[in-house]
């Protein structure tokens, strides 16, 4: 007869604790389907632009205007929500609320200025394939900004509740670890819409 | 109090004590609340199963209504149009709507039993799946009874599927309700994932992982991976039918063949994810009427997981006929090929163990048996299409139709009715009739073979797929009237299945716990397993810990009846990835309605969209948020916050 092994066993954390716990697993999935549905987006981009016929770029040269200062906002967002989650697990509650409320509010500006950049499109939706994949690739990403900024609020609101603490924060995690995908993404999405035309990509 | 944040569990032996207090903590409370709030796997299990029969029912009698118009030249059954409703909704019924639910449907009642647990690793994710898959099939079916089924053919290509060709709603309800289904795979995928690396049993090591969960787990990593872009494909298309993009129009500088590339990077990895699972009943079933354990476990498993590797390069062999470059086309039909090798070791592998073995004959053997002759014959006619100059003779033909339809029904139905023989005494405590699923078998196998071995014969002779008929004398009359009278026989033998299940439910023998003397751990509990699977959680040493005494001894043995008691509340244990060390305890969710009013929240949305009511919509989306905020709020019970002072 062998041992059962928790005989011999340290004790084991019930649920979980910091980082360690199946949620962070399951924001991995996620963040893995999520990932693949951007990657199919970029593909019809990249697969449609090289068999297009010339003057296919509607904009050969994208301005950057607001598109790169936006870029830095949103990136720069992704190092204000680590702050904040530095915060819960240095059990500084204020250091954390501003950590995730700023997150939110550069977010937020984010999503605004992706408007105006909208709005400063010289096309329309629905005015060639260009067009389409512009838009819809981005609306895809604001509405997963969108999504994220309600996983900031609300995780601004539970820390506002005062539910955390070093040892149980997963939701904290996994919710920032969004936010950081949201954003790294946006970065692939950027690099497709205005840097390759610039490097003399289906131009 | 304060509970511990650190404790060693009790280890216990399983007593009627242990028993009676494991039973509130883990039954479902009666009524419409329990109804639709239950998270217990097995009850979910068995609704998938049940759905997904259905699904089927409907499939086969869509079937049967084309081959009598096929049955003989120039009938007039159905018009055209009817025609094509038709093989479009079958097409998606059965792939869609049966063959994957099904399959999530034993893995969702095996799973825990299998690995020696309680629950799935996210029991609400799991009660999400179903009801998004039922809310789904509703979606579908209603388009196709009030007349908006697909119809232009379950992979559904453009320019057939534009709105300039096909104005109505068909094609809104098909895109739409297939997104709606493409959640519900998701996080079933996301879920068997982390379940299969994070509950099994201590001492389940990788390499002891039975290969029903590498086929499973095999097929849900590529689903978490490959239905977005199915999802994404029939939301570009709904785009373009409605809001003037120009994805797959050439008219706005748009590319046709982007839908095929879309649809068949999620389509080709799919037809693995609906085979892997059920080859894995095979090799988890057939061993134990051989008496003795699977030939090449190992390489079995390592197979499963090359299939699918290769399974991702091989789109463009749906793709050869559409004047691709000849390189390209050579490399999709070299990496087509050589999926003949790991499929050829599963086989090899079923064969040994039956040559080795001591077969014992019955109706679950049979099925499982059976599924080796018709994936021989479905393997041999793909491999034949997987050859460029041979699938442009052959493509659009019934040839295709017949290799399809061995492999779907080859490995997906025949294994998984071997798997309902096999384990309807495990999910309902009564064995099926034996003598009734004989002629069952043999009803269905008869009728299989003269329905679909005669259509390669047609498919040769140049009979065009998805006609709604054809004209005397092109050799195909007497052909089409075999296969329409042997597809009446196949579905006899169906319903001689359903008859013997509802007559097995009142009637059947008394199963116990283990009544095919098997070996791995499902069969430890009673049948019908009670709500916590497992009183003590066991210990596992070995392949097949139930026999144990007679292989030839490991240096450990499984413990089965004494273990970790966890029994403070609904717990269960969490292991390390690969080698089942214990790792922490898992805090169960009670019962929710939360994933039932999600769903229903998708449903009230994905109508919203269809019709474009945006009110509607709007509230919709509305409900889906509270839910998932409800959902997500932080619970103390669940250890996911701090216990308030």
């Amino acid at each position: 007869m062998s041992a059962v092994p928790l005989e011999r066993e340290a004790p084991l954390p019930v649920g979980p604790i910091g980082r360690h716990g199946i949620g962070l697993w399951g924001m991995g999935a996620l963040v893995a389907s999520e990932a693949a549905l951007f990657a199919y987006l970029l593909f019809a981009y990249y697969y449609t632009g090289a068999a297009a016929p010339p003057g296919w770029v509607l904009e050969p040269r994208p301005s950057l205007k607001l598109a790169l200062p936006n870029t830095v906002l949103l990136l720069a967002s992704s190092f204000v929500a680590w702050y904040g989650e530095r915060g819960v697990l240095r059990q500084r509650p204020a250091q954390a609320l501003l950590g995730f409320g700023f997150a939110f509010l550069m977010g937020l500006a984010f999503v605004i200025v992706q408007y105006f950049e909208w709005q400063a499109k010289p096309f329309r939706l629905g005015a060639s394939s260009y067009a389409s994949l512009y838009f819809v690739t981005t609306g895809f990403h604001i509405s997963h900004v969108i999504v994220g900024l309600l996983i900031l609020a609300a995780i601004f609101l539970w820390t506002a509740l005062d539910y955390f603490s070093p040892r149980r924060r997963l939701s904290v995690s996994a919710g920032v670890i969004y936010w950081h995908f949201v954003d790294i993404v946006w970065l692939f999405i950027f690099t497709t819409f205005y840097v390759t035309p610039y490097l003399g990509f289906a131009t | 109090m304060r509970r511990p944040d650190y404790r060693t569990p009790g280890i216990v032996s399983d007593t009627v004590e242990q028993r009676a207090r494991l039973l509130p903590l883990w039954e479902t409370s009666p009524g419409i609340k329990g109804f639709l709030g239950t998270v217990d796997h097995k009850q979910i299990g068995i609704r998938y199963i049940v759905t997904a029969f259905v699904f089927l029912l409907l499939g086969g009698v869509e079937a049967l209504v084309m081959r009598l118009q096929l049955a003989g030249p120039n009938l007039s059954l159905l018009t055209p149009a009817q025609y094509d409703d038709l093989f479009s909704t079958h097409g998606m019924t059965m792939i869609f709507l049966y063959a994957s639910p099904v399959l999530s449907g034993f893995a969702n009642f095996l799973w825990p039993l299998l690995l020696g647990t309680r629950d799935m690793a996210f029991p609400r994710l799991n009660a999400l799946g179903y009801w998004v898959y039922l809310a789904s099939g509703l979606f579908l079916y209603a388009g196709f009874l009030s007349g908006n089924g697909p119809n232009d053919g379950w992979f559904n290509y453009v320019p057939y599927a534009s709105r300039d060709y096909n104005p109505g709603l068909n094609e809104d309800f098909y895109a739409l309700g297939m997104v709606l289904l493409g959640i519900s795979t998701t996080v079933g995928a996301a879920n068997f994932i982390v379940t299969a690396f994070r509950t099994r049993a201590p001492g389940m090591s990788i390499a002891r992982m039975p290969i029903l969960i590498w086929g499973t787990l095999t097929a849900n990593a590529a689903n978490l991976v490959v239905v977005p872009a199915v999802s994404l494909a029939f939301l570009l298309l709904w785009f373009d039918r409605q809001f003037g993009t120009h994805f797959f129009d050439t008219n706005g500088a748009g590319q046709p063949l982007l839908w095929q590339h879309l649809f068949w990077i999620f389509g080709h990895p799919w037809v693995y994810a609906i085979v892997l699972p059920a080859m894995g009943m095979v090799s988890d079933g057939l061993p134990v009427f051989c008496r003795r354990p699977l030939v090449g476990h190992s390489l079995v498993a390592l197979s499963t997981v090359a299939t699918m590797v290769l399974g991702f390069g091989v789109w463009v062999h749906h793709m050869f006929a559409t004047g691709l470059p000849s390189l390209g086309l050579s490399f999709f039909s070299a990496a087509s090929i050589a999926i003949v090798f790991p499929s050829a070791v599963a086989v090899f592998a079923w064969l040994a163990t039956i040559w080795l073995g001591r077969p014992v004959i019955t109706t679950a053997s049979l099925f499982f048996a059976s599924t080796i002759l018709l994936f021989v014959i479905g393997g041999v006619s793909g491999f034949m299409t997987a050859s460029v100059p041979v699938d442009w003779q052959l493509t659009d033909t019934y040839f295709v139709v017949a290799h399809l339809h061995y492999v779907l029904l080859g490995i997906n139905v025949f294994p998984v009715l071997g798997g309902v023989y096999f384990w309807f005494p495990k999910m309902t405590g009564r064995l099926l009739d034996e003598r009734l699923g004989r002629w069952n078998f043999w009803t269905m196998f008869i009728g299989f073979n003269l329905a679909f071995l005669p259509m390669h014969l047609t498919g040769l002779l140049g009979m065009p797929r998805r006609i709604y008929t054809y004209a005397a004398g092109m050799g195909w009359d007497s052909l089409n009237l075999i296969t329409s009278v042997g597809s009446f026989i196949l579905a006899a033998g169906v319903l001689l299945f359903v008859v013997n299940v509802l007559k097995s439910l009142k009637s059947g023998a008394v199963a116990g716990p283990n009544p095919w003397d098997a070996a791995s751990l499902e069969w430890s509990v009673p049948s019908p397993p009670p709500p916590y699977n497992f009183a003590v959680l066991p210990t596992v040493a070995s392949r097949h810990p139930l026999w144990e005494g007679r292989l030839a001894a490991g240096p450990d043995t499984s413990v089965l009846d004494r273990g970790p008691s966890l029994d403070r509340g609904k717990e269960t244990l969490g292991t390390s990835a690969m080698d089942a060390t214990p790792d922490m305890i898992l805090e169960m969710p009670e019962d929710s309605v939360a994933p039932f009013v999600l769903a229903s929240g998708l449903a009230v949305l994905f109508v919203g969209l269809l019709l474009k009511g945006w009110w509607p919509a709007l509230a919709g989306l509305l409900v889906c948020g509270l839910a998932l905020l409800v959902w997500l709020w932080p619970q103390e019970q669940l250890r996911e916050r701090e216990v308030s002072s």
